[in-house]
């Protein structure tokens, strides 16, 4: 080596080293930072995307707390109404944590579900991302049937040789459930006076009246809209006359 | 030793993973299937040779007794680099690599080549060596892979041509071992035969 191991000499070195090396990662971070935000919001666009019926418009985010977890959850609209929600939810696998993005739509009935990252048994566990499994779980009535593996009596059938994971990914759907009530009842609360209840189906929130709709109570009968739909604002008139053809077949 | 005999020393004579057998970490853990065990020496050698190049150039400059740690640095910087690049724009495959990108960092293959060539030979000579250890990695990790994958899994490349289960053993970690073990055998019968 040319360089002689003096105090000083080992301290340069370092110190350029370092210098030059941090300076290179900064430049890079800056470049790619903004790639990188897009890929995670990609993936994590695609996943609600797979799980909710269709919407227009972006996903809402928001959070929920339910049973002391805090979770993150996705609102998707259809022509101003709330047509679902992707709820990202977690639970403890075999061989580590398994996060799911399950959707509901409107009514509390799971629409599809989504393996967003798992860490059980190749061949065994991480059969859970494969419809065998998964696809039992498309338009799973809650109300109807238990959510649970037949072994604990309830009327999912496990993977086989994996109870564990097939017990963590019900458990995972049943947070996503509680999360969805913490849902509801929290934007029926917020929504007091708004037209929430009867009218618009029961989810004209602020955004479908496009407005603050305080007062604006849309009532959907046999023929169409009546009450005070007219005072709403034509995004609700709209979704006030599609509830009502909906519900005149 | 002619600049071909660099490339080729590393595929056979000096194969990293079926001679000298090291980087066993990501060998065995990464090579679940041969597009995983490919993707990971391919990681492996855009940082060994952008590595071997800048220790091989700034060599000279770095005192002897702080060498290591330099070497490190430099290492890391472009694993953390490599990082960044595969977040952004091959996120699936971040994914599944998930922590052996990071790990790259020590992996004594890399460091190794540093230490016995770079900082000895030239710029070119440098890069030729990374390229040379990197590419019989990369093949030894896919023919890892891939023989993990057809006898687990029953597929190549991810083509299906079984119906069901392999021998689902060989995509655990057993398997690695069993597989790793007797590829070395044959490649010591293979190579052994063609010395004599």
């Amino acid at each position: 080596m040319a360089v002689k191991s003096s105090f000083k000499n080992m301290v340069l070195c370092l110190f350029v080293i370092c210098l030059v090396c941090s300076g290179l990662l900064a430049g890079v971070y800056a470049l790619t930072a903004e790639p990188i935000r897009k890929a995670a919001e990609a993936k994590t666009n695609n996943a609600i995307a797979v799980v909710v019926p269709e919407f227009t418009g972006a996903p809402v985010m928001g959070t929920v707390n339910a049973g002391g977890k805090d979770y993150t959850y996705y609102t998707v609209s259809n022509k101003g109404l709330v047509s679902g929600y992707a709820i990202k939810t977690s639970s403890v696998g075999f061989g580590g944590p398994l996060e799911l993005m399950v959707g509901l739509t409107a009514d509390g009935v799971i629409y599809n579900t989504s393996v967003l990252s798992q860490s059980e048994t190749p061949g065994l566990g991480a059969k859970c991302v494969e419809p065998s499994f998964a696809g039992q779980f498309v338009k799973f009535d809650p109300s109807k049937k238990k959510l649970a593996v037949k072994k604990d009596g309830g009327d999912v059938d496990a993977i086989t040789a994996s109870t564990i994971t097939s017990r963590a990914y019900c458990v995972a759907l049943e947070n996503a459930l509680d999360a969805y009530k913490a849902i509801v009842a929290g934007s029926s609360a917020a929504a007091d006076d708004t037209c929430a209840d009867e009218g618009c189906c029961g989810t004209c929130a602020e955004n479908s009246c496009g407005m603050d709709c305080q007062g604006d109570v849309c009532q959907v009968e046999e023929g169409g809209c009546s009450g005070d739909c007219s005072s709403c604002s034509s995004s609700c008139e709209e979704a006030c006359g599609e509830c009502a053809n909906e519900s005149n077949e | 030793m002619g600049k071909f005999q660099l490339i080729t020393k590393g595929l056979v004579k000096e194969n990293p993973t079926f001679v000298l057998l090291l980087g066993m970490c990501p060998t065995l853990a990464t090579t679940t299937s041969a597009i995983n065990g490919m993707s990971m020496g391919l990681a492996t050698m855009f940082v060994l040779i952008l590595s071997n190049m800048a220790i091989s150039a700034i060599a000279g400059l770095i005192p002897d007794k702080v060498r290591i740690p330099s070497y490190i640095v430099v290492i890391a910087t472009f694993v953390t680099l490599l990082q960044f690049v595969m977040q952004a724009y091959t996120p699936a495959m971040y994914e599944t690599l998930g922590l052996f990108i990071p790990l790259i960092v020590v992996n004594c293959i890399v460091l190794g080549r540093a230490e016995a060539f770079a900082n000895k030979n030239s710029v070119v000579d440098s890069a030729l060596d990374g390229l040379g250890i990197g590419l019989g990695f990369t093949l030894s990790l896919t023919l890892l892979g891939l023989v993990r994958e057809l006898l687990g899994n029953g597929s190549a490349f991810g083509f299906k041509f079984i119906q069901g289960d392999g021998i689902l053993a060989f995509v655990l970690a057993p398997g690695a071992f069993l597989a790793l073990g007797y590829l070395i055998v044959l490649f010591r019968k293979v190579t052994a035969k063609k010395n004599n």
